[in-house]
């Protein structure tokens, strides 16, 4: 359970966050969606204490994290898994040492057990075997879904990915949407998706967010989403450049 | 009246004094950082040694041409003061104690702060502008723990044996211009040598050199950490990480002189 409330954040000269509230219940996947540079990100970041608002409150499972130190931020980080929207890996280590990082840190694992769990996560997301190489020899598609095996490598309750499909072919789409589904009934995971990709949007989302101005402006099953006539939402479902949503 | 020259002035060294105390504010935060994940930060033997050996191996070349050339000129320009005021068999001594009190230690610190200093500020600058260092602290990895450690400690063990290293090309070099080109016995030097070492002068070198390491280490880290924005703020990083490095080697390098050779070697 996440709860979000009058979010505020200032970044530069904008005032990116302007009183976010949201709902995240248990076993729950939320996609929010918005425009690009609406601070999908910055929301995310939040989340996992990696970005401190000005104002308002963000609690998981009743924990309030803000104001927290660094030191019980990680005790709360532990139980979330993070797909960056650049993937964010580390460069200097190859695709199995970026998996089986937080493993090793963090669990005192055998070594064979990490090497099984580090190829099965890589499994999972299509990519067996690619455990040698180094992230500057990957493809954008691929760098994406091996910061998702690393995401999952902890088997994470919280689970926030941010545009897990973007780069993808629809393909591999699909079965990244697929993947997110089976966390979600397999491990009964709690995700936060942040996509502007409609088909996967309508794919995991048991509830569908939009973010606008800094503020969630609708929420939704995906089935009122599709019914809505919520002006900003049927602009941004449909991909048309007329509506209340200015594009420039 | 507003813009009046002294006054705008002022407000600007006001305001970089702010910033700087700010600065120092924040160095301190990262050291007491590195103090307490010391143990935890040094549990991967790995790491610690990776960057020993991009230290080292790394510099290997650079030190040796450095050192070699420094004990060269040391040994002309000795020569040359020497002329009709000081017999040439304190040659040797005089190359050797300039060496591992000053020459050795400064010249080491200030050659590696170059290369290793932008080397780690370009590395971890790199890593916070493509959220790497993010990424670590969402997977409860503390990036002082798992970056900063090694490298800070791996700078501290390697300088004194870098300059150690240092040391020895450089009365090497000394020496083979002193029997080269000013005509002075290769036994008369290694003699004037053996009478002047002292093993206090050694010390203040090395000692000194633990405190380069740590800053050059610190200073590498800091302004990585410090990266806003992209290619260009990697490139002010590695900047601000040198000229940090050689200041500060410089100053502390004055400050341990007086500690070292009034106080504790005083005698
Ligand atoms: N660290 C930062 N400093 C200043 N501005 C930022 C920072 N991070 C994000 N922003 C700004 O916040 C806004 C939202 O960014 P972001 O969350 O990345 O958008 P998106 O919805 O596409 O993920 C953008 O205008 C961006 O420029
Ligand atoms: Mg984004």
């Amino acid at each position: 359970m996440i709860r979000i409330r009058g979010l505020r954040k200032h970044l530069g000269t904008r005032q990116v966050l302007d009183g976010v509230d949201l709902d995240i219940a248990a076993g729950e996947t939320v996609v929010v969606m918005g425009r690009s540079g609406t601070g999908k990100s910055v929301l995310l970041k939040h989340i996992i204490g990696l970005m401190k608002p000005d104002a308002g409150s963000i609690e998981v499972e009743g924990q309030e994290i803000v104001g927290m130190g660094e030191r019980e931020l990680d005790a709360v980080r532990r139980r979330f898994g993070m797909l960056f929207q650049s993937a964010a890996l580390f460069d200097s280590l190859t695709v199995g040492e970026n998996v089986g990082v937080g493993l090793r840190e963090h669990q005192r694992l055998p070594e064979p057990e990490v090497r099984r769990r580090v190829a099965e996560r890589l499994e999972w997301v299509g990519l067996s075997g690619v455990e040698a190489m180094k992230p500057g020899s990957l493809s954008g598609g691929m760098r994406k879904r091996v910061g998702l095996a690393r995401a999952i490598a902890m088997d994470p309750q919280y689970i926030l990915y941010d545009e897990p499909t973007t780069g993808l072919d629809p393909i591999m789409a699909d079965a990244i949407d697929g993947l997110i589904r089976g966390m979600q009934q397999r491990l009964s995971v709690t995700s936060v998706v942040v996509t502007h990709d409609m088909t996967s949007a309508y794919k995991v989302a048991d509830r569908m967010a939009m973010l606008h101005d800094g503020k969630i402006v609708f929420t939704g099953t995906p089935d009122e989403v599709r019914a809505t006539t919520h002006p900003m939402v049927r602009q941004f479902v449909a991909g048309s450049s007329t509506g209340p949503i200015r594009p420039l | 009246m507003e813009d009046f020259l002294p006054a705008r002035g002022v407000r600007f060294v006001r305001r970089r004094a702010f910033d700087w105390v700010a600065e120092v504010g924040r160095v301190t935060l990262m050291l007491r950082d590195v103090v307490r994940f010391l143990i935890p930060g040094l549990r991967s033997f790995g790491r610690l040694v990776q960057q020993m050996n991009a230290i080292g191996v790394g510099s290997l070349w650079l030190v040796v041409v450095v050192s070699l050339f420094t004990g060269a000129v040391a040994a002309v320009q000795a020569a040359y003061q020497f002329t009709a005021v000081v017999p040439m068999r304190y040659l040797g001594s005089v190359i050797l104690r300039s060496v591992i009190i000053e020459l050795g230690p400064v010249l080491t610190a200030l050659v590696i702060g170059g290369r290793v200093g932008a080397s780690i500020a370009a590395e971890l600058g790199t890593m916070k502008v493509t959220e790497q260092i993010d990424a670590l602290r969402a997977m409860a990895i503390h990036p002082v723990r798992y970056l900063v450690v090694p490298r800070v400690v791996a700078a501290v063990i390697m300088l004194p044996i870098i300059t150690i290293f240092s040391d020895a090309i450089a009365i090497f070099g000394g020496y083979v211009v002193a029997i080269t080109s000013i005509g002075v016995s290769s036994h008369t030097y290694t003699q004037s040598l053996k009478d002047f070492f002292l093993m206090k002068d050694l010390w203040s070198g090395l000692i000194k050199s633990f405190f380069f390491g740590g800053i050059i280490g610190t200073m590498g880290c800091f302004h990585g950490f410090a990266t806003e924005g992209g290619a260009e703020g990697v490139g002010l990083a590695t900047t601000h990480a040198v000229v940090a490095s050689c200041v500060l080697v410089l100053i502390s390098d004055y400050v341990l002189a007086n500690v070292l050779f009034r106080f504790i070697f005083a005698a």
